[in-house]
């Protein structure tokens, strides 16, 4: 009986070893069978999510194209940088850690907050965000010592903008920052794709508006890198193509001499070649530091800038806009002889007023008691206000208008920088579109000497100058080089062309004569300057609330306006000065542009250069 | 008949190695040994790789290997019976050292697993329950008629059950698992109705979602989730199975070569040298090297298997039978966790994972086996 138990159970057991190995079979056929899923049927898939695992392509951010003065000197470049960078997957404790590097080195609270942004935004593991650049050669070497008590804590280099001129060039070149959200919101498919490097965008001036050629092409690099981000091998790389150098027609003598002769005064200074357009000099007083922009300025440096009641972010040259006053005299001059009203023989009698006929309004002329018997020249020489009250009122607003939108007033110039403002040429349309009112002839009378509504900015008057050399011909004004710019077609034709070198001769004897405005400035010059000085009128101050802690006395005073172009028989410099509150147009404004037409015009003995060469050998000092 | 004429006129496979055979005389079973080598070889092979070809980890490796062989040798010399008589002793101390460990263990990785023994040092005694348990119950139904009565089953399950549950309660869900389905087998072999067996798993479908809501740890519930959904979180808790499935998937049919997995050598695998690493073996091998180790392994287990079948008596039957499950549970939890099938549970791939006190019990476990071939008394 045991024995056949036995048996029996053996054969159980048995049985079911046998089904066992059966489930054995099964089971690993099953695994098999997974594995042939995930290895052969799958395989393409996971291949592709091993080599996205590894694989990135990283791209590398072109190197910002320089920008040189027309001599092939330096006014912006790229310099490497060392930046404080954290990985946040890295670090252990945040907080801990940020405290800690904040005793070794200086990081400000708008430092970390920009952090903080960045780390809540959506972006790669393992990517690093940066806390502080521009670190010193001492911040480095403190870091790197401190280094392995904060791991996820590295020292990243890039190239950065370098401004070597400061705010020398600030209003004209610009500068470059951080490029940002809303930049990148504009930018087309193709463009995104080539800045997906790229840490800096133009933001202001040249840098803006060359933005394209300045940047270059986008390159990229295959890389395969370990699960924490580490590069271990580069597979694949295309270079980026560097952008392209601009060459400016800034000259750096011009600008410096521009610059210095304008000293601590407010103003504005633009220097153009009249025979190509060509900007030598764009000068606005005070500048700022372009530097500070390009990683991000800080809180107190711009506050510091935008409280400053001096403004030098504003772009006087550019957008300041000022009554041109006596400085478009020779232009009313010419309107005049054009129109008919007046001719080089006829003369007046200024009593020191003008009183409008019909009516018992007087306008006065800046001198006291008048000029006595004036000529067209002599109004010009002296700037007989009376004068041309009466040849603006016989010639009309509807003729003046025309006449002056000739030499680019009241539009944008066209230069090869955003921003520009149109300044306003009054006329009877635009009182009834601006002032819903009519003109009056009281209207013309004001706008004849440059008053009333008129308005222009530096460079506008600048470009008055480049017309008035070029006898009428119009021309774009250009600060880089090489550039094709729409040319303006509606060129000055006068009926007697005689009268352009007549008012050459005026506008000489201002700064050469022995009643000329500007005397001060032609004195000892190498070459003949025709040049005309003005004074515009501070109305009010109401709006700018700074002034009230100046001396107010000051901030009334006229700005003080200057403009030319030399030598009279071959003009290669036409110059627009502003000093604001400067008074004097010929004393104050006039010695800027002999200063800055002497940097142009003379060799390096005082004498009259050969103007058909280049002012320097070419490229001469172009090495950095 | 003399003895040896006897052994001659008996079917090969009741007869035995002869005596001329060295190993069987050192209770050595040979094919099971060149088995097992093979196994471990291919492991060093592999794990030269994905521990980044450091040769200390190689020779820390080795060294759990000879530990590992020496019990097995010395296991093997004892006859079954030897076990057999022991057995209830072993569990009982098994048992209360498990207690022990609840009390008074040494904590690590939020689990409690480890006995400090003074002049012994740190000991894990669930390892001891892997052989304990199976091992008692196949000694618990020497005694039965088979197949086994209701009640015999009950007192079966608890044998198995108290143990899991104090495993378990450590935390350390993986040994509780192969606990409790090595004596769920030694139940199947003494002839558990399929009814019953039916009935069980009717029973499991239902109570794992009760399970998952009311008796689960987090870190394990997050692992159930894991598992159902890795998508879920990418780049936490989803990552291990998706860099693992990614592993195995981009290996293909011939894999990228030894020494040349991505996912591995570039850390995207984690764990690569211990549970993980057969997904280096997928990914440098490929399907052939997964075939050519599953090939291995289905002979080590088809070799237990036969040993059981051919076994003299009930209890070595059973245990046979029990431990070779085991093995194979281990193989089974692995890899249906690393290639996503599984949730994932610490068990490591057997005789090739890195560490871990697994290798020696393994070993051991594989001693008794061979005790059981090689001891066989000729009256059967």
């Amino acid at each position: 009986m045991r024995l056949r138990d036995r048996q029996r159970e053996s054969q159980i057991i048995q049985t079911r070893l046998v089904w066992t190995l059966v489930f054995v079979v099964i089971v690993l056929g099953a695994l098999v069978s997974r594995m042939i899923w995930l290895q052969w049927v799958q395989h393409d898939r996971f291949q592709a999510l091993a080599d996205q695992n590894r694989v990135q392509t990283q791209p590398i951010a072109p190197p910002r194209g320089v920008l040189v003065d027309r001599h092939g000197r330096i006014l912006a470049d790229n310099q490497p940088d060392f930046s404080l960078v954290v990985i946040p997957e890295q670090v252990r404790d945040l907080d801990a850690a940020l405290n800690g590097l904040r005793e070794l080195i200086s990081i400000d609270d708008d430092q970390i907050e920009r952090f903080h942004t960045q780390l809540k935004q959506r972006r790669r593991a393992w990517e690093a965000i940066p806390l502080r650049s521009r670190l010193t050669m001492e911040e480095i070497a403190l870091i790197a010592e401190a280094r392995h008590e904060w791991p996820g804590v590295r020292i990243e280099a890039e190239a950065i903008r370098h401004y070597p001129h400061g705010d020398l060039f600030s209003h004209v070149i610009g500068y470059v920052n951080r490029i940002n959200a809303e930049d990148i919101a504009a930018m087309d498919e193709a463009t995104l794709a080539n800045y997906s490097g790229t840490n800096f965008y133009g933001r202001a001036g040249i840098e803006r508006q060359y933005e394209k050629r300045l940047h270059g092409k986008v390159g990229y690099r295959k890389v395969e890198t370990n699960a924490r981000g580490r590069v271990q091998q580069v597979l694949e790389e295309i270079p980026p193509v560097p952008g392209d150098e601009v060459r400016l027609n800034l000259d750096l003598d011009v600008q410096r001499a521009a610059w210095d002769a304008l000293g601590s005064r407010r103003g504005a200074v633009i220097a153009i070649d009249p025979r190509d357009g060509g900007v030598l000099a764009f000068v606005s007083r005070p500048g700022f530091d372009p530097n500070l922009f390009v990683t991000g300025i800080s809180l107190p440096d711009y506050a510091a800038y935008r409280d400053d009641p001096d403004r030098p972010l504003f772009n006087r040259a550019l957008q300041g806009q000022y009554p041109p006053g006596s400085t478009i005299k020779s232009m009313m001059g010419l309107a005049a002889l054009e129109a008919g009203v007046t001719d080089w023989q006829r003369t007046i009698r200024d009593p020191g007023y003008f009183n409008l006929p019909g009516t018992t309004r007087v306008f006065r002329d800046w001198k006291r008691g008048g000029h006595g018997v004036v000529n067209l020249h002599t109004a010009v020489v002296e700037s007989c206000d009376t004068y041309f009250y009466d040849a603006g009122l016989k010639m009309g607003i509807d003729h003046i208008a025309n006449f002056l939108s000739h030499f680019g007033l009241g539009k944008a110039t066209g230069i090869d920088i955003q921003g520009e403002m149109t300044g306003i040429l009054p006329s009877r349309e635009w009182k009834q579109r601006a002032r819903k009112s009519a003109w009056f002839h009281g209207d013309t009378v004001n706008t004849s000497i440059g008053q009333g509504y008129m308005l222009t900015t530096p460079l506008q008057l600048a470009q008055t100058m480049v017309v008035s050399a070029r006898r009428g011909k119009q021309i774009t004004p250009r600060v880089a080089m090489n550039t094709q710019p729409p040319q303006p077609k509606n060129h000055l034709v006068l009926k007697n062309p005689d009268n352009w070198q007549r008012m050459e001769a005026a506008l000489a004897d201002v700064l050469h004569g022995q009643r000329g405005t500007a005397r001060a400035a032609g004195r000892g010059a190498a070459y003949r300057i025709a040049g005309k000085s003005g004074t515009a009128q501070v109305f009010s101050l109401a709006s700018d609330v700074e002034y009230k802690k100046l001396d107010v006395a000051e901030r009334l005073r006229d700005h003080a306006l200057f403009v030319a172009f030399a030598p009279v028989d071959n003009p290669a410099i036409a110059v627009a000065v502003l000093v604001e509150n400067g008074e004097s147009g010929g004393s104050t404004a006039g010695p800027v542009a002999r200063a800055v037409m002497d940097a142009w015009l003379l060799d390096g003995k005082g004498d009259l250069r050969d103007l058909s060469k280049p002012r320097l050998q070419p490229d001469k000092g172009a090495t950095p | 008949m003399s003895s040896r004429d006897y052994l001659r006129q008996l079917p090969s496979h009741q007869r035995g190695p002869s005596n001329r055979d060295l190993a069987f005389r050192l209770h050595i079973d040979a094919p099971l040994l060149a088995g097992l080598l093979s196994i471990m070889a291919y492991g060093m092979f592999i794990l030269y790789s994905a521990g980044g070809e450091d040769i200390n980890l190689l020779m820390r490796q080795g060294m759990r290997f000879l530990v590992g062989f020496t019990a097995m040798f010395v296991l093997a010399q004892f006859p079954p019976r030897t076990f057999r008589f022991w057995t209830p002793l072993l569990y009982g101390i098994g048992l209360i050292m498990l207690i022990l460990v609840l009390l008074v263990g040494i904590e690590a990785k939020g689990a409690q697993r480890w006995l400090y023994i003074p002049g012994f040092g740190r000991f894990q005694p669930s390892e001891l329950m892997k052989i304990a348990v199976p091992a008692l119950a196949a000694w618990f139904f020497r005694d039965r008629p088979l197949p086994p009565s209701f009640r015999d089953v009950a007192i079966a399950l608890t044998i198995v059950i108290v143990p899991a549950l104090l495993i378990g309660k450590q935390p350390d869900l993986g040994t509780a698992l192969l606990i409790v389905i090595s004596g769920l087998v030694i139940l199947f072999m003494a002839g558990l109705s399929w009814r019953i067996i039916g009935a069980a798993v009717a029973f499991v479908a239902v109570a794992a979602p009760l399970m998952y809501f009311n008796f689960m740890h987090d870190y394990q519930r997050r692992r159930v989730d894991t598992f159902l959904n890795p998508e879920a979180d990418p780049l936490g808790a989803g990552w291990n199975i998706i860099q693992s499935k990614t592993a195995i998937g981009s290996g293909g049919i011939d894999g990228k070569g030894w020494l040349n997995g991505t996912q591995s050598r570039l850390d995207f695998l984690p764990e690569s040298s211990t549970d993980f690493i057969f997904a280096v073996l997928a990914e440098e091998l490929g399907l052939l090297g997964i075939l050519l180790l599953f090939a291995l392994y289905l002979f080590v287990i088809g070799r237990c298997l036969w040993i059981s079948y051919h076994a003299q008596d009930l209890f070595s039957r059973l245990l046979g039978a029990g431990l070779a499950i085991t093995f194979f549970i281990y193989v089974l939890v692995n890899v249906g966790m690393v290639s996503g099938l599984l949730p994932v549970v610490g068990v490591p791939l057997p005789l090739i994972s890195y560490g871990g006190t697994s290798i020696v019990t393994l070993l051991a476990s594989f001693g008794i086996l061979m005790s059981i071939h090689t001891h066989r008394s000729l009256m059967g």
